[in-house]
């Protein structure tokens, strides 16, 4: 099949490659890019193991071909740390025990890193809605809620700080 | 000195909520899964599958799928014949086809493999294969199996009248399983003036981890080895097979569990996906990568339960259990290829009494073939327990409503009382310790059970209300921990476990492990095992496990076995390595053993409190100047061998609301008490206890796998199986009591699978609740709205 080239910003860096049009852009993340924290579950846009973030919306990348993301950003698990430094997602799914066996845990990461820039203040009930379109069988979400809220505070409180200083 | 508090903070041993030490990884995306392993020149297989339940093959064509670009090779059957791998063996002692031979036996058999230079030409290659098949009639309802003009299903077997377990009965007829007194059981039914029956259906399920099965095979052909990188529960039990199977040396079979995304039980048996990849790594000369999609995942790999139940109880007029009986036809598919202890074909069933005292008991169970996918396996449990604990939970709950008497008088009168354990129940088993009237009273007291009767009360005697409200209670205990190696074996291999631990001379350490983790969180919580018995802080030890090349040999991780038998086997290696020490530090201090007293993570002299040795001391000491005539070094392997199973128990309550008009079921509230004796980490237990009832929250309220009458599978894709979101789930409630187990070197007694099987029968129990005033006994799960709004309308309470 005739290859197309495409130009895509992956956790910041360019990248360009020339690729099948049918390939999935899980797939050209995993396999093209070596960027296996972004899982697949089900390939039918139903577990969200797969979610990643695609021009600031989140997205099940096993159901978006790596063409319609010419010219696009995507963000990914492995672009969250920051200098060695966790986001506050990744420590919220830490502290609170938000995983066990840790499969469905980087889309759970990528969604709850989207939905606090959608709603950077929600409620229990804003959480579990907002997350669900990500299916974990190990933690019953219980303590996800919570590493979820408890990075929504940290990053409130982040934010806050950063306006003190600015002010 | 450090105050021992703060030292015993420093080691983070048993007992404290420690973070878990492997998430670093996982919240970095940094997990080795199966499929995140790339070795240089790895190709891709890909599996065609049976679009019929029941088939002859008239022929397979590969030359399409040949020309295909990419593809290298198609195997089917008529390929593995020279290598008479065509068949393999199960677990269960019967046999499996690997790719069908001659015929399919149900929807979504593997047929034939294709391997190509990538996984999209392979599914080119699938897609251009072309079978040939001749439809043969289905057999689909396991009730009708041993009709006598039921379609006859494995040929392979005609004449076959003994199998693994006894006298076949019928040539659909795997199995007749027997246990406990049918004359004593008879008896007390004849006795009794109380009778109760119910026929329970347990629909067949699936545990549907996130992460379907799959694998790397990969041969040397110079060196004569092969290694490979599966997703399995039991990777030592796999070497094994595959070096029986494949002639291979087993030292020159490496079997490699990497990182796994959820097991549940669907990742104990060897899959023919397995075995496909693993051959054409050898015949190929290169790596073989398998990863199945979640359709295979759903419609091939093992199902759980599929256990048509009648149950029958025998009672005092106040409510006395005199008897029992049980009759179970087990539906295991095309193949007995369910994982259990080899003596046990219907596992630990026979813990169907339950938490009573129930003197007289009879179970029956006959397997029997039918045109659906192999299995039969554990979910989330220990095997064939959640089947006999709901059985007898709901049976209990009938003979309530028969007397009406509440649903937890009735259990108090019954329960086996703490004084009687150790308890040998009517099936022989051995219960170790329980305190079952403790832990519901709890229980009861939390919720204020009867400001919610009366609640119930207020609602049934109003018609206008919109909704039911229903209570249900179950008291379960499990049996877990297979098993002591006189009883236990898979395949020949008696079921001990295994550690091996070592410690390094400046004092951290590494322990090796016969299971593997699938999210537990075992690296965290031997750990502590590891900290409590020796002195070295948790964070010290490394642990290890997964790998047969380097761990000691153990049969893995279902049925809770980790903390039963696995963390037995870390607390006994410890101690030979404690009593090692406690020599060392003898001759450092100069004194006899006997003058030596082990505080925290040190050897003091007594009544000299200022002498001591730490292990990090005795250490170095023992690389460095070992004491004469001992020889240095400081490890220890030790194969537990358990003296009987361990019985975790609990006590769950759930309030449910129906919305009569759409029989949408709310859980209000779910309020769960477990005993897993001794508690290692209590965060990790409270993270197992949530997944076990968000699991069991699924099979009761919307899990099934269905099939039409052709035998073609009903809703194999998560668009159809039921998989709660975070909307769904309800909260969880926990609470525990700690009964330890007397046999277990550390009391503790395994605990993630108990809040699956408790919970089931609870909320069944809270659905029924809600319609027992109109005279429901029982409703078959799941609990969907639709069939919970059928039972509303033939009720006449919707429209
Ligand atoms: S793999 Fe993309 S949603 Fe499941
Ligand atoms: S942690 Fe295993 S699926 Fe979520």
């Amino acid at each position: 099949m005739a290859k197309q080239l495409i130009r895509v910003k992956v956790n910041g860096r360019d990248i360009e490659r020339a690729v099948e049009p049918r390939l999935l852009l899980v797939h050209f993340l995993r396999e093209e890019l070596d960027l296996t924290g972004t899982h697949i579950g089900c390939e039918t846009s139903h577990c969200g193991a797969c979610t990643v973030d695609l021009d600031g919306r989140s997205v099940k990348s096993c159901t978006v071909l790596a063409v319609q993301c010419d010219g696009a950003e995507v963000a990914t698990v492995e672009g969250l740390a920051q200098g060695g430094v966790l986001h506050a997602v990744q420590e919220g799914f830490y502290q609170e025990h938000g995983l066990q066996c840790g499969f469905c845990t980087p889309g759970m990461l990528m969604r709850a890193y989207r939905l606090l820039q959608e709603n950077p203040d929600p409620t229990e009930e804003e959480v579990r809605a907002g997350m669900s379109g990500n299916l974990c069988r190990c933690t019953g979400y219980q303590n996800i809620v919570k590493a979820v809220l408890y990075a929504a505070a940290k990053l409130r409180e982040a934010h806050k700080a950063e306006e003190k200083i600015a002010a | 000195m450090n105050a021992p508090i703060d030292r015993a903070a420093a080691l983070a041993g048993i007992g404290q909520p420690r973070l878990r030490k492997e998430d670093a990884r996982f919240v970095q995306g940094k997990g080795r899964y199966v499929d995140d392993i790339k070795l240089p020149g790895m190709v891709h297989m890909d599996i065609v599958r049976s679009p019929l339940a029941h088939a002859r093959i008239k022929r397979i064509d590969k030359s399409a799928a040949l020309a295909v670009p990419g593809v290298i090779a198609v195997l089917t059957a008529e390929d593995l014949k020279p290598l008479k791998l065509h068949w393999m063996p199960t677990l269960a002692g019967d046999v499996q086809a690997v790719l069908a031979d001659g015929k399919v036996h149900f929807q979504m058999q593997e047929v034939a493999v294709v391997i190509a230079e990538d996984r999209y030409s392979a599914a080119d290659g699938v897609e251009a294969v072309a079978v040939e098949y001749e439809e043969l009639p289905v057999l689909v309802d396991a009730l009708k199996a041993l009709e006598p003009d039921a379609p006859v299903l494995r040929e392979d077997l005609a004449g076959k009248t003994e199998g693994a377990h006894g006298r076949r009965l019928h040539p659909n007829h795997i199995f007749t399983w027997e246990a406990g007194d049918q004359a004593a059981a008879d008896a007390a039914f004849e006795a009794a003036p109380v009778r109760v029956e119910e026929a329970l259906f347990y629909p067949r399920v699936h545990p549907c981890p996130l992460e379907t099965c799959g694998c790397v095979a990969a041969f040397d052909p110079v060196r004569g080895e092969l290694t490979t990188y599966m997703t399995s529960q039991a990777p030592h039990v796999v070497r094994t097979v595959v070096s029986m199977l494949s002639g291979l040396p087993e030292s020159k079979v490496r079997i490699v569990s990497p990182d796994i995304g959820g097991g549940f039980g669907n990742k104990v048996g060897v899959y023919p996906g397995y075995v496909c990849a693993i051959v054409a790594s050898i015949v190929l000369g290169r790596p073989v990568k398998w990863i199945e999609d979640r359709i295979e995942n759903l419609s091939s790999t093992a199902f759980a339960r599929d256990y048509h139940m009648k149950g029958e109880l025998a009672a005092t007029a106040d409510g006395r259990i005199t008897g029992l009986r049980v009759h179970v036809v087990a539906d295991h598919g095309a193949f007995d290829a369910m994982a259990s202890p080899s003596k046990y074909p219907a596992g630990l069933f026979h813990v169907c009494s339950g938490a009573y005292d129930i003197p007289a008991a009879y179970a029956r169970v006959d397997g029997v073939y039918t045109n659906k996918a192999p299995g039969g396996v554990a979910y989330r449990c220990s095997f064939r327990v959640t089947e006999a604990v709901y059985l007898i939970e709901r049976l209990i709950d009938v003979l309530a409503q028969k007397l009406n008497i509440d649903k937890a008088e009735i259990r108090m009168r019954n329960f086996i009382r703490k004084e009687q354990f150790p308890y040998r129940s009517a099936f022989g088993l051995e219960y170790d310790s329980g305190d079952y009237a403790a832990a519901l009273r709890k229980v009861l007291d939390a919720v204020v059970y009867p400001a919610l009767r009366a609640e119930q009360a207020a609602k049934r005697a109003d018609p206008a209300s919109p909704s039911l409200m229903g209570i249900g209670l179950t008291t379960f205990t499990e049996v877990v921990g297979a098993g002591p190696t006189t009883s236990c074996d898979i395949l020949g291999v008696g079921m001990f476990d295994s550690c091996e631990i070592r410690v390094h001379p400046t004092g951290s350490a590494i322990a090796r492990m016969g299971t593997i983790s699938q999210g537990q969180g075992h690296q965290t919580t031997y750990a502590q095992i590891v900290a409590t018995e020796l002195g070295i802080p948790s964070e010290e030890v490394q642990v290890e496990e997964g790998d047969t090349s380097t761990a000691p040999y153990g049969l893995g991780t279902y049925g809770s076995r980790s903390t039963p038998v696995g963390g037995a086997a870390v607390a006994m290696a410890a101690r030979k390595i404690h009593a090692k020490a406690k020599k060392i530090a003898a001759h450092l201090l100069e004194v006899s053993e006997a003058d030596l007293e082990w505080e925290l993570d040190r050897f003091k002299v007594r009544g000299d409190p200022g002498r001591s040795k730490t292990m990090k001391d005795i250490a170095w000491a023992a690389y460095h100047e070992p004491p004469p005539g001992l020889e240095p070094g400081l490890e220890a392997v030790h194969y537990y061998d358990p003296p009987n199973f361990t019985f975790p128990f609990g006590a769950y309550l759930c309030v449910v609301d129906i919305t009569k008009a759409t029989g949408e079921v709310q859980v209000r509230r779910f309020y769960a008490l477990d005993d897993c004796g001794t508690r290692i980490n209590p965060m990790i237990i409270e993270g197992q206890i949530h997944g076990g009832l968000t699991e069991g929250f699924a099979v009761a309220m919307g899990q099934k796998l269905d099939f039409d009458a052709q035998g073609n599978i009903l809703g194999n894709t998560l668009l159809d199986y039921f998989l709660p979101t975070a909307v769904e789930t309800p909260r969880w409630e926990t609470d525990y009591t700690v009964t330890p187990s007397p046999h277990h070197p550390l009391g503790a007694k395994g605990v993630a699978e108990s809040p699956h099987v408790g919970s089931i029968p609870c909320f069944s129990s809270a659905v029924a609740d809600a319609f027992a005033h109109l005279g429901v006994t029982h409703l078959e799960m799941p609990h969907t709205a639709y069939r919970v709004w059928q039972t509303c309308r033939e009720l006449k309470l919707a429209a």
